[in-house]
Order: structure tokens, then sequence, then C-alpha cells
């Protein structure tokens, strides 16, 4: 399905076989026979393989992060691809499922508690270092998907209270890029008083909300300075657009409006396959890759949309299910892991294209045009599925 | 042993699942509630392109071309497409600098890179025939043809009328039109527009980003195809139009003249005149300056819009009034009485006939107080109403005093008084015969355009019917003729009075004493009736109405000389030369025919 709709993305009246090698979505053909294959290659190594050896396959795709820095290939502005050939290799989507594979190696040790501090720190590590090459490879979008490990951290005991304060900081955040900060400084200052006039009483209360409110005031600055003074222009402006701030529909609000009207005027039943004149005739940019799920909604309209975005979403829980079967603690994290990529993914990408989104470049699973993404995602899923399959043979 | 958090599955799918509500609440946002991005769509992928339809041609009433489309040549640039051309080659071959070619490539860039604009407006055909041989060296430019009004004989101006492109009230207020669409601003052409300019179509094409053509759209499905403009066919005679135009060289009025059989008119002239030429193309803009701010008006049309009071040829009407109201006979006669209005030297009239053929004022100053004031009551004011409501009916019956139904866009209703008009003036029975006695000679508030007075001389040559006016023989190649001008007008004066009247207007051009002796033609018998209207601006203005021949009369003709004093002088003669030429289509009085087109009445005033 994802292939078709790459092949409807990048359709050309003059490059009419859909087996064309020369054009993406006969490669995407490539990319797809080969992942075949490497899923049939998964099923037939030894399960153990990937628990065993965890550790030296997150340090070994660690390693071509570093080096396709020094030695990569500079695509918009992102040192991110090894060239070979034709094909563009990634080595951060790669990345992910290393990475998974070493944090579910690390926390299913029967030593290892995530309420310990030293062992959270740990975990964390493990995270960051591939988040921080990536982000050396000026490729922002890839490193903000291991965020979403705190999903799994968070099933294997992490404090609910991260999830929430996480919740609290992002609102902030986007309240103070809104709103004048120091009516919002005002506003929250105006609550603690009430808060404390509450509870004047209790004086543990009341100093938990003067803490409260001097780390938010500092958060709201931080955040105002970080986003004036450490933010690049581009990323800025992605916001601004988001926000309803920018409304250059030349510029930067652009793609997301030309996504959001290629989504629109799929209508109910959408355009047909291949009917999408919005895409078809490259109105909205990165249609193949970023924006692909555009092709989604022009040509199959609300219909077609409706069934991508609940079959993504139901493969989610499945894999949930798939994971919570597992008898291992591997596998359950593992699978954790996996649902929590995907899941990230899913929601940047699908979000940016209609529009709740900023403008983050990460491929859709499965649908997005780009070997790397497609291999890691299958080597990912399979590892899964493998595990699956002999978990009644764990212990 | 851990504890366990499987619980927490939960938490972690009711995440997902918050976000597939989300998603999908969102997508029926987008897809199903929001049409606008429908819209937006479209605008971003379909061109609509005109195909704009050939303008109707006008045939004269002998299928001479009157007008007709020229193709001129617009060279078009796609800007981004340009590469590698000799630049200073193109200069040449178009006529321009290179700081011009610079300056315009600059322009058209502005407007855009990818779609054409033009680059050099209505070029030559002679540089078209050296730039198309070319072309192919030129990467990015090409030629659109588009066509323009041409007018073989630059003749009838102000009945042709000219196009322009639409303004934006016109814009505003039909859709129809867009910007830079050509439409007809006067004449015929604005008249007949919606006949004249067919049925644009339009193809709609898919573009895509770059606003490269990418094919139509649906297969075409929604085109629709260019009706071409219909054709009409005038009743105006090209040839007489010309020859009527030469002899009103450097005279200021107007000719017009009808076939009273049917009421087509055959030759409208007003001068001075322009050469229609001069408002199409590139030209236009500074000509119509030109021709605005010229002190002798060339623009205005005198035939349809010129209020002239008629002078004596109005006697003619007030005779058949008062012969049809009984009170006079064709044998009353009165005295050439100068105190009661000024007149020239002749023999006092003794009947009717001898009255008009010597057009005695004083005579039909007692002729109208009789039609005025014939004792229909005792009350002297009283009586004068009545008597001007009755003369008011039959005069207005002669097509004065109200539009005709020509097919020209601008036209002067001219003015005849009403008792309701002079009791707004004067108030309700304060005034009679004493206070609008002018009028018996066509004089005072009477107000008539060249047009009505041509169809004088149509009622007169009908003996007492009229078509209404018109210009169009009929539309297409179905010829399609309106109605109504199929429908005889009839005066309220019975026939058996116009046969005296037209016995009269014989002896004016053909009997000794006669004021019109100058129109008389040797083998056509022409009826007429001079006149010499006073102007208070200035030198009096010189009228004649007449038709030919007496029996069953070809043409009714009514020529106004502006400033040029006796009505015999001037106009009787040209009207005379006119009716030779249609007639017998040539003419033999060189001699008249050579002194009236070289005589300059411009300077009278």
């Amino acid at each position: 399905m994802g292939w078709l709709n790459i092949h409807a993305a990048v359709y050309d009246e003059a490059h009419k076989s859909i087996f064309d090698f020369q054009k993406s979505y006969g490669k995407q053909l490539i990319w797809i026979g080969s992942a075949l294959f490497i899923a049939i290659l998964i099923m037939a190594i030894d399960i153990r393989f990937f628990s065993q050896f965890a550790y030296g396959i997150y340090g070994f795709f660690i390693l071509l992060l570093v080096a396709v820095i020094v030695a990569g290939k500079a695509t918009k502005g992102a040192v991110s691809w090894f060239e070979i050939g034709s094909f563009k290799l990634q080595p951060s989507e790669f990345a992910k499922f290393a990475t998974n594979l070493a944090l579910a190696k690390y926390l299913s040790a029967v030593d290892v508690n995530i309420k310990n501090f030293k062992n959270r720190i740990y975990a964390i590590i493990i995270l960051a270092i591939p988040a921080l090459f990536i982000l050396l490879q000026n490729d922002t979008g890839s490193a903000l998907v291991y965020f979403t490990f705190i999903l799994v951290l968070y099933r294997e005991g992490m404090s609910g209270n991260i999830l929430i304060f996480g919740l609290v900081i992002a609102f902030l955040f986007i309240l103070t890029l809104l709103i004048n900060k120091m009516i919002l400084v005002g506003v929250l200052l105006g609550v603690a008083i009430v808060l404390v006039i509450f509870v004047r009483k209790n004086k543990k209360a009341i100093i938990t909300i003067a803490t409260f409110l001097v780390l938010t005031t500092s958060f709201i600055f931080t955040v105002d300075y970080a986003f004036n003074h450490i933010l690049e222009d581009h990323q800025r402006t992605r916001i601004n657009v988001l926000l309803g701030k920018d409304i250059d529909l030349q510029g930067a609000g652009y793609n997301v409006n030309q996504s959001k009207i290629a989504i629109g005027s799929g209508g109910f039943w959408g355009k047909g396959y291949l009917q999408g004149t919005q895409t078809k005739y490259n109105f909205v940019p990165e249609q193949s890759t970023d924006f692909i799920f555009c092709t989604v909604g022009e040509e199959w309209g609300f219909v077609g949309s409706f069934v991508v975005v609940t079959l993504l979403i139901v493969l989610l829980l499945r894999i949930l299910f798939v994971a919570e079967r597992q008898r291992s603690a591997f596998g359950r994290i593992y699978g954790y892991g996996v649902a929590s990529i995907l899941f990230i993914h899913i929601l940047v990408n699908v979000g940016m294209a209609m529009g709740l989104l900023p403008v983050i470049g990460i491929p859709l699973p499965f649908f997005s045009y780009g070997g790397s993404s497609l291999w890691s995602f299958t080597i990912l899923l399979f590892i899964l599925v493998k595990q699956d399959s002999y978990r009644l043979f764990m212990l | 042993m851990k504890k366990s958090y499987s619980n927490r599955r939960f938490t972690v799918s009711a995440i997902f699942i918050v976000v597939w509500i989300i998603f999908i609440a969102r997508l029926f946002y987008l897809q199903i509630i929001d049409d606008s991005y429908i819209v937006s769509a479209n605008r971003n992928v379909l061109r609509i392109v005109t195909q704009y339809p050939a303008r109707g041609l006008i045939f004269d009433r002998n299928n001479k071309l009157l007008v007709y489309n020229e193709v001129v040549y617009d060279l078009m640039i796609i800007p981004n497409q340009v590469k590698e051309i000799d630049t200073l080659e193109l200069c040449n071959l178009v006529g321009i600098t290179k700081d011009d070619f610079i300056q315009k490539l600059e322009k058209s860039r502005e407007y855009s890179s990818y779609s054409p604009s033009i680059f050099e407006k209505q070029i030559s055909k002679e540089s078209y025939g050296y730039i198309q041989e070319k072309l192919y060296k030129y990467r990015g430019f090409f030629v659109q043809t588009r066509t323009l009004r041409k007018y073989p004989d630059p003749v009838a101006a102000h009945t042709l009328g000219y196009i322009g492109e639409a303004n934006e009230d016109l814009t505003e207020k039909d859709s129809y039109y867009k910007p830079g669409d050509y439409v007809g601003m006067s004449g015929l052409e604005k008249f007949y527009e919606p006949v004249l300019r067919g049925k644009k179509g339009s193809k709609i094409m898919m573009v895509d980003v770059f606003n490269r053509e990418k094919g139509s759209f649906r297969n075409g499905m929604y085109d629709t195809i260019a009706i071409a403009g219909k054709d009409i066919y005038s009743s105006i005679d090209a040839e007489l139009q010309v020859y009527g135009e030469s002899l009103m060289k450097n005279k200021r009025g107007s000719i017009v003249a009808i076939d009273p059989t049917t009421g087509e008119i055959l030759t409208m002239i007003s001068s001075p005149s322009y050469d229609p030429n001069l408002l199409i193309g590139r030209v236009r803009g500074t000509n119509y300056i030109k021709l605005l701010n010229d002190p002798v008006k060339p623009l205005f049309d005198r035939t349809l819009m010129a209020l002239y009071p008629p002078g004596s040829i109005f006697k003619i009407v007030q005779s058949l009034v008062a012969l049809e109201e009984g009170v006079i006979t064709e044998n009353s006669a009165f005295p050439c009485d100068k105190s009661l209005v000024g007149c020239h030297n002749h023999p006092s009239a003794t009947n009717l006939k001898s009255a008009i053929k010597m057009s005695c004022n004083p005579y039909f100053y007692q002729v109208f107080r009789r039609i005025i004031q014939h004792n229909q009551s005792s009350d002297r004011f009283v009586d004068s109403q009545m008597g001007l409501d009755q003369w008011y009916d039959k005069v207005t019956s002669f097509g004065l005093g109200a539009r005709l139904g020509i097919d020209m866009p601008s036209v002067k209703k001219g003015f005849i008084p009403s008792s309701a008009f002079y009791n707004h003036r004067y108030g309700e029975h304060q005034w009679a015969f004493s206070t609008i006695y002018s009028l018996s000679i066509g004089q005072g508030e009477v107000g008539i355009i060249p047009l009505q007075m041509a169809n004088i001389a149509t009622i007169f040559a009908n003996r007492g019917y009229y078509y209404t006016p018109h210009l169009i023989k009929y539309i297409g190649k179905e010829k399609t003729v309106n109605p109504e001008y199929k429908v005889k007008h009839i005066t309220k004066v019975s026939d058996k009075y116009f046969n005296l009247v037209a016995d009269a207007m014989y002896e004016v051009v053909n009997e000794p004493g006669g004021t019109a002796s100058g129109a008389r033609i040797d083998d056509i018998v022409v009826c007429g009736k001079t006149g010499t209207a006073q102007n208070p601006h200035g030198q009096d203005h010189s009228v004649f109405i007449a038709f030919a021949p007496m029996k069953d009369p070809k043409i009714a003709i009514a020529v106004y000389i502006e400033n040029a004093g006796f009505g015999g002088v001037w106009a009787a003669p040209i009207a005379s030369l006119m009716i030779e030429k249609y007639i017998k289509r040539k003419v033999k009085r060189e001699d008249l025919e050579e002194r009236m087109i070289n005589a300059n009445l411009m300077s009278l005033h």
C-alpha cells in the first residue's frame, strides 16, 4: 500500500511503468523486495542472537553514526547519508532499532530497577548517545524520536509524574510562545496566591507551590530565551506557522498549507488512485517522503485516510498486546520500544501533514519513500515477530 | 521480584487511542466539514484558458465590408525558457534597443517566469514575417495572434462606433467580461455587442506547481468551444456614405438619408468626423484624448445627439395639422404681414401651396394662431391650452418629441413643448398663442434631431406613415430581422392632405419662386422644403429636407448645416447631390459637386 502511494506521488506521464527502477517507486520496489528478504533472514536467525549481541549491534551503529558525520553526504543541511551507487543509506534509521535492543537488554537485566537513580541514568545515557550524534548530523527530527522511549520507561516503572510533568512542560511551552510572558507569569502568580490562600494552614504545601512557581517562571523565561536565541530560524518559523503566528503562505507556511489543501480536497471518497492533482503536480513538497500522507488523503479521501490511520493505530495496539504476552522482560521491553518508535513516527508525520504539529522531517512507517527507514522498520518489527514466535520457549 | 506495572499498558493504549481520535477528528474536519480546501485545490491546479471568438463583421446594404477583423501579432515571452539567444539580432528584428529588451524581460519576469506575457504588442506584419522565419532560434519567444477592428473606408465612424477594453465598472457589472476583453463602446459596436461578440469558450487546463500546462482537465469534459460572433448587415450604403462625407468636408452639420419604403437608414453623417482607424490598436489611447480635446468635437454624433430648431421645414407639419384640424383649407390666404413676424420680400400667398413654396412666415404665424386658438372656449387661455394639446397630439405622431427606436445606444428624444411644459414654466392659464407663436415657424422651444428631420421627409414620401428608422437590416446567416422594424407608424393626419403638401414641396424645388431651386435635378422629381433656422448663438443654420422621386420615393433625406445661412444655398444642393448619387449612382452636375465639396463653412459662426 505504501508503495502504491509513492507511485502515485511521483507519477509522471513519461514514466508509465511502475517497474522503472530509475524512478523512486521503482527503487522502492527493490527496497520492499530486499526488506522481505531481511524479514526472512531475521526469522531464520537464532532468537538468542539479538539479545546476546544487543550491545554489539548498538555499538556498531553508534560507530556508523560517527562515521557518517565524517564521511557522509549532506542533503538539505543534514549529514545523514552514506552513498553507495545510486542508493543511499541512512544510519540514523538503523540506530533506532539498535538502541531499542540495547535498552531492552539493559532494562531486562535482573539487577536493574528503573526506580534506582543510577540505573535510570544509565538508561538515559543509552538513549542520549545516538540522539546526540544524530543531533550532530543536524537531523533534529530523528533525534526527537528518542523521547518516545519515555513510554517504555514508564511501562517499566518510571514515575507517572514524569509523563504528567512532560505534558505540563509542553503546555507551558506553547503558552509561552503564544502569550506575552509577563501576562503568563502574572496569571501563574495569581493562581499561586489563590492556592496559597486555600492551603494557608499547610506550610509544606505553600513551599511546594512557591517552588513550583519559581520553576515554571524560570522555565517560561528559559523557553522564551531558547526560542528567540538558540533555535535556528527555520525551526522558529515552523513553530510560528503552526501556532498561527506566521501566515506567510508563500514562504514558511507553504508546505503545511499545501498539505492541508491536498488532504482537504480529497473529500469523502477521494479523487481516486493517480487522480490527485495537488500531489501529482508537485504542489506539496517532499510528498513522497515526509508528506506522503497527503497522497493518501487526496486520492483516497476520508475513507482511505480513516482506514490507514486506523490500521496504523491497530498495529500499535497489536504490538502492545504482543509485547505484553512475552514471557521475557527483554521481549516485553523490546516490544514496547517498537510500539513507541512507530507511535512517535505516526504521531509526528501524520500530525504534521494535517497541520497539527510543526514540520519535522521524519518518515511515516511503511509508507514514506526511503530504503533505510523501510529496512529499519522491517528489522524492528520482525525481531519482535521472531521473539513472539519463540515466546513459549522462553523462560 | 520486581513490582509488576502491567496495568500501565492501559495508559499507553489510551494514549494511542486518544491520538487516533484526534487524527480522525482532524481528518473529518479537513476533508468533510471544511470545503475551502477543495476550492483552494482547484485554484492551485486549474487554469482557465479563454478562447476568444472572432467578432462579427459589419456589411453595408450591398454586402460590402464596413468593418472587419485584422490579425495582429503579439510577441510573447516565457522568461525562464529564454536561453542562449542572439539578443542584438532580436532587438533589430523587433525594432527596440538593448535597454528596452532588458527592461521588457525584467517586466515579464516580474509578472511570471513560467507563464507567457506580452513582450512586444502588435508587431507589424513585416517584422512578423522576419521574426516568424527566425523564431526557432529564440527559445522562450512565440507569436500570439489577436484581432483588431479595421475599416476599409474611413467613414461612418459615429455610426459604427468603436471597441475598447472593458473597464472595471463593466467587469464588475457583467461577469462575462474580464479586464482586457474588448467590448463595443459606442455606435453599432455597442448596440449589437451581444450579437457581435459571440461567446467566449474556455479550456480548463491543469498546471503543475511551476505553472506548466499538464493537459486538459477531465479530458475536456468542462471545456466550452468559442462561438464566433454573428455578422450584421447594415442598411448603410457605403458608397453614398463616402460621397456624403466628402460633401460635408469642412462643414459642421449632418446628413441623414432613409429608404422611406422600409425605414432603412442609407446614410448617416455627422461632420466633423474622424477616421475610425484612429481608435484601434496601440494608438487608440493617445488619439482618443486628442479627439476628445479637439474644439470642433469630432466625437460628437450630431445626427442623434444634436437638438436643433427645425426652422421653416416645420411649416409643412404645421400645414397638415391645420388642415386636419379644419382651421384652414388649401385655399386659405393670409397677407405677408411683417409686423407679426419677420419675412423676406415676396408676394402675399393666396393659398397654402404658394405659402409653402415661398415659406412665408406671417402666413404660418396666422395658421398656427388658428390651430392654437379656434374658439373652443371663450377664455383665451383655456382655448390656447386645448389647441396646444390637440396640436401636440398630432405633431408627436410624426415621431417627434420622443425617442425613435433606432438601433443605436445614445439617441436624444428631441423636444416638442406640451401644455404641461408651459404650465410649469408660466403657470396654468398664464399663457396663450401670443406666448408661444415662435413654434409656428419651427423656432422657440421645439428641438429636433437630424434623424427626426429625415423621418419627417420619410413621412411625406410615404404620404402619412413611417417605419422606425434603423441601421441593421438583418443579423447573421439566418437573416434575423427585428419585427419592430416592420411595424408601420401612421400619423394622426389623414393621407388626403399629404398629397397637397407634397405638391407644394414639388413647387418649392421645381417652380420659379421656390426657395430650393438649387435642389432641382433634371430627370429626378425632387420634393423638398428649405429651412433657415435662427440661431441665437450666431449665423443661421441651413436646413433642407426632401424626398425623391415624387412618385415611388426611394430616398428621404435631411441635411442640416450649421451657421451656413439660407437653407436653399447649402443644404438644398447637397441634398440634391446625395439624391442624384443614390438614385443614379453617378453625379452629372460636376461643377455643383465641386463647389460643394470645396466649400469651407467651418469658420462661420
